[in-house]
């Protein structure tokens, strides 16, 4: 009896590689779903061996949708390994430009990703479901505005960083360069265009998708909606701060599960590991691995802008705030889990970040001298965290005295939604499809919508350190057959200066 | 049965001034050394670029020496100070490599030193016929060891159902 | 029937860099799309594999492929577009050079599974899983694509037309190459398209003589504003680098690291790194000369083929090391001296 499969490969309108594969009963319904990740990169691997100054660099590579948030993560990682504190203008600097980043990155997703879904309808055809089609639907002068947001932020994070992809700025005890008042005027005046962007995409939202019931009922719908764990950085007022703070872990009944300082990750997330993806599952170690399932016995957990804002108690602007309220009150209170809501939250977090933009570029300090001081302690350990917009990201580096690193571990963004997203995907086909259903291509679209909602960034899904492991390890099928043997030999191939 | 014995391939970068008069001089004097050095007349020591060193390597080669004059006898006055310099950059990234510093030497040799260049000469290729053949390019397989896992993913795709509009 | 060119964009062992760069054209974007059909890019349109499949051979005229080949997948993509395109292009570092995926190159699948899947502090994995190509879960089999144990360039697996280098490439340089080949003002194929001279050229800092008696790590000093950065002793790759990115990291005060590849002439970027460092190295004392390198530069391969690596002339590290060759017998008849 062969089982029909459906292949949705390769999965688009994300960053990164992925194929999903539906199982069909006889009948025609779905037994069983699986996005596979078929990349890996292995840098915590070919990292160990390198200097720890150049992780800014190499980590951003993981990543060129996001590149800042490896850039971010890293140079704060580099200030515990050194044990250096950045100069108040430092830290001011790299947080407005990463609210600067987190503007242009989260209105990138919305128009050219995941919002094509919905300004161009989720069965349109395929060669108009694009940011090219939604151009020309909404028209130049919407468009322009959307086309002038990302120039903007593109132009303000070379300025500052020095390139629009893979800057190269950031340093144990603060940044490279800091900016001059000619700058900041200049970042001040497109940040305050910036809040009005945030404001005319909430309202585009308003109109384009809360506007209609159909898809009013799509977000609200039980196909897209799934009880986790939400995971997010709130600051010292519980308040939603991309750049730092603690992480805080909330239920999908609304309860506080944990509150800990990124240095101690490893007490609260593992990763659970399958034999048909590259990309590892974490999970929630307290409660466990309990296979692709919600609720509140299970560890899945999820980290995407909507978990940042169930995580929390509120915005830590005002517009912000004023629409994380308003978003709250029409879906029925904290938290929600109708995962096609992120694209809500996403857009809150836009107009955050812009508000955040503007504070740090009217900050006195900002154009300050001080942006870096030098590192004097030996370098051994450290984590850096922040929120990339895809999720919570943690560098965690180990190095000799020297500064070589020895052991590298990064639990990233995307990485932390993938056994959520595994749910999604399933529970949508099961929704979807039933005996008697027609597949379409626009059915399967809308399939890939329930992972979209999460702007997936599979390329960041690469991340391991070495540690101890069995000298011999023998790999069994079921029947006891012996599928693959691993030897482990001392490790020889440490990159030594000296013999 | 008897197993054919390795012959190291070694390829020389001699200087004109010194070292290739001393491999010149070991020649006419019928100093016995190994036939492994393939020699490679430059002008000068300074002239070797790095990239020579590696281009033999990765071509083939089991080994590389290099033969200049002494420091302060060079016979453009302080190149061979640069080749000094640039030797010690190259074996310090060699060994990032995994290949053995036995195998790339750096002598000098005035042309009057044949026998000590021959010792060298023949110390190198022992040396290097205990290490064994690099064969550097069979590092990575051609293109046809992935072949079949390659045939394997068209059909992969094809094995799927086939969704229309 | 549109009258228009038709351009792909794929991606293969890549970030994303070098589709927002393209992003990065702006309004501009929209004349791209007036000029072609944009038929496949994953990032942004929902083109599936078994489209590209159907198409006739030569159907796509200009493919810009991004990525390094590290999997079978990606070979078979790589080889799939080759078929379906007249020109393709490997656009960026990873597809022209391996860029820093390819420093993978000096470790291997064995290594690299076993720190990912068993060795990481975070991991569960006691019942010892990999992944597999072929796995059975719940009954239903699924494939993977197989890991290879190297990186290789674009160039290394199909025939390529034309390399764009950077990481990624700058949006005026993709500008540029996008108006020669719509003007059909191409370069001889197999050429890079960019500049033939070094990012040096475009670095406004001042340069003088280089005496360098200690290299610095950056975490080291606070560098001069005005002045060349390697005089400084950092390692800045300029020297080796293509221009194409106007020099904008030293304009903020960090050093080049090599992302436009090797320039014209430069056969082996880390090679010319050598030569190039080594000769401004101001000492003609041995032991000092060993002391200057190896405390400046700790990690030569991650300094010299951060980009490189795949496709410099050695490639990858050993896969067996030197010390593990088996002993071979020895000549009959001795060298005599």
């Amino acid at each position: 009896m062969t089982m029909k499969r459906i292949s949705i490969d390769p999965i688009t309108r994300l960053e990164g590689h992925g194929k999903i594969d539906i199982f069909l009963t006889p009948d025609g319904d779905v037994a069983e779903t699986y996005l596979q990740i078929p990349e890996l990169r292995g840098f915590e691997r070919f990292c160990v061996g390198r200097v720890a100054e150049d992780m800014p660099n190499l980590t951003s590579r993981i990543c060129g949708v996001c590149p800042e948030a490896h850039h971010m993560a890293a140079s704060k990682a580099l200030d515990a390994l050194f044990h250096v504190d950045p100069p108040p203008t430092a830290k001011k600097l790299r947080e407005m430009f990463y609210s600067i980043f987190y503007t242009t990155d989260h209105t990138t997703h919305f128009y050219a990703l995941g919002g094509p879904d919905f300004i161009m309808g989720p069965d349109a055809p395929p060669e108009e479901r694009n940011i090219l089609g939604v151009i020309k639907k909404v028209g130049m002068e919407i468009a322009g505005r959307v086309l002038k947001m990302r120039r903007d932020g593109h132009n303000m994070i070379e300025m500052i960083g020095g390139r629009k992809v893979h800057p190269n700025w950031g340093l144990p005890g603060g940044v490279s360069r800091g900016i001059n008042e000619e700058q900041r005027k200049e970042i001040e005046r497109l940040g305050r265009e910036a809040i009005d962007f945030g404001k005319f995409s909430i309202q585009l939202f308003n109109d384009i998708v809360l506007g209609n019931p159909d898809y009013v009922r799509l977000i609200t719908s039980e196909a897209y909606t799934s009880r986790t764990y939400n995971m997010g950085t709130v600051d010292a007022n519980n308040r939603v701060n991309f750049y730092d703070g603690m992480i805080r872990v909330v239920g999908p009944d609304g309860r506080e599960h944990a509150k800990y300082d990124p240095k101690d990750y490893r007490d609260y997330i593992a990763e659970h590991v399958e034999s048909w993806s590259y990309l590892k599952f974490p999970f929630l170690k307290r409660i466990g691995w309990k296979g692709f399932v919600d609720g509140v016995d299970s560890g899945i957990y999820k980290a995407t802008p909507l978990s940042r804002l169930n995580a929390a108690d509120g915005m830590a602007t005002p517009l912000a705030q004023r629409e994380y309220e308003r978003m709250y009150e029409a879906l029925g209170g904290k938290p929600i889990n109708h995962t096609l809501a992120t694209h809500w939250a996403r857009l809150i977090e836009l107009l955050y970040a812009a508000e955040r933009w503007v504070e740090l570029a009217t900050d006195p300090e900002i154009t300050g001298s001080e942006y870096r001081v030098l590192p004097t302690a030996t370098p051994d350990e450290g984590v850096g965290s922040v929120e990339a917009p895809r999720g919570t990201l943690t560098h965690h580096y180990c190095t000799d005295e020297r500064g070589i690193l020895t052991r590298v571990n990064l639990i990233v963004g995307t990485t932390n939604n993938y056994a959520p997203i595994n749910l999604s995907i399933k529970e949508a086909a099961r929704s979807l499809i039933r005996k008697g259903t027609t597949v379409t291509e626009g059915l399967l679209n809308r399939i890939e919508m329930a992972f979209r909602a999460y702007d997936p960034c599979f390329g960041c899904a690469t991340h391991y350190l070495p540690g101890k492991m069995p000298l011999t390890v023998v790999l069994r099928a079921p029947n006891g057959e012996v599928l693959q043997t691993i030897r482990r030999e001392p490790p020889r191939w440490e990159a030594k200066s000296d013999s | 049965m008897q197993r054919e014995i390795y012959e190291p391939k070694i390829v020389g970068f001699f200087c004109n001034w010194c070292s290739y008069r001393a491999a010149d001089g070991a020649g006419t004097a019928r100093i016995k050394h190994s036939p492994n050095v393939r020699v490679i007349r430059l002008m000068c020591s300074g002239r070797v670029d790095p990239v020579f060193v590696l281009k033999a390597l990765s071509l083939g080669a089991d080994g590389v020496l290099i033969a200049g004059c002494h420091p302060g006898e060079c016979h453009y006055i302080e190149q061979n100070y640069k080749t000094m310099r640039r030797f010690a950059m190259l074996k310090h990234t060699l060994r990032a490599f995994g290949i053995s510093e036995r195998r790339v030497r750096l002598v000098w040799a005035s042309a009057a030193e044949a026998s000590q260049l021959t010792e060298a000469i023949n110390e190198l290729v022992e040396d290097i016929r205990t290490l064994g053949p690099l064969r550097w390019p069979t590092n990575w397989a051609e293109d046809d060891g992935h072949l079949p896992a390659v045939d394997r993913v068209l059909l992969e795709h094809q094995s799927a159902m086939e969704v229309g509009r | 029937m549109s009258d228009k060119g038709r351009l792909a964009i794929y991606w293969a062992a890549s970030c994303g860099g070098c589709e927002i760069s393209i992003l990065a054209l702006n309004e501009k974007i929209l004349d791209v799309a007036n000029a072609f059909d944009i038929v496949l890019c994953p990032c942004i349109m929902d083109t599936k594999t078994r489209d590209v499949e159907k198409w006739p051979d030569r159907h796509v005229d200009v493919c810009l492929f991004n990525g390094g080949i590290r999997t079978s997948e990606q070979e078979y993509m790589a080889r799939l577009l080759r078929q379906k395109c007249k020109v393709l292009v490997a656009f960026g570092s990873c597809a022209h050079e391996g860029c820093i995926p390819g420093l993978a190159n000096l470790t291997c699948r064995q290594e690299i599974f076993e720190t990912v899947y068993f060795e990481t502090a975070s991991t569960d994995n006691a019942r010892h899983v990999i992944p597999l190509p072929e796995t059975r879960s719940n009954g239903f089999h699924l494939a993977l694509p197989v890991f290879y144990d190297t990186v290789r360039t674009l160039g290394q697996t199909v025939a390529v037309d034309y390399y764009l280098p950077g990481c990624p490439p700058e949006a005026p340089r993709i500008w540029d190459a996008v108006v020669a080949i719509l003007e059909g003002k191409l370069p001889a194929p197999g050429s890079v398209i960019g500049a033939e001279t070094t990012c040096c050229d475009e670095c406004p800092r001042t340069r003088n003589e280089k005496k360098i008696k200690a290299f610095n790590r950056t975490w080291q000093i606070i560098p001069r504003t005005d002045t060349c950065l390697l005089e400084q002793g950092l390692l800045c790759c300029g020297p080796a680098t293509r221009a194409g990115c106007g020099a904008r990291c030293p304009e903020v005060n960090s050093p080049c690291i090599g992302c436009y590849g090797p320039n014209v002439g430069v056969e082996d970027f880390g090679a010319r790194m050598i030569t190039a460092l080594a000769s401004v190295i101001d000492s003609n004392d041995p032991d000092e000369i060993d002391r200057i390198i190896r405390e400046g530069i700790p990690d030569p391969v991650g300094a010299f083929y951060r980009f490189s690596l795949a496709h410099s002339l050695l490639r990858r590290r050993a896969l067996v090391p030197d010390a593990e060759r088996l002993e071979l017998p020895r000549p009959k008849i001795a060298a005599q001296a």
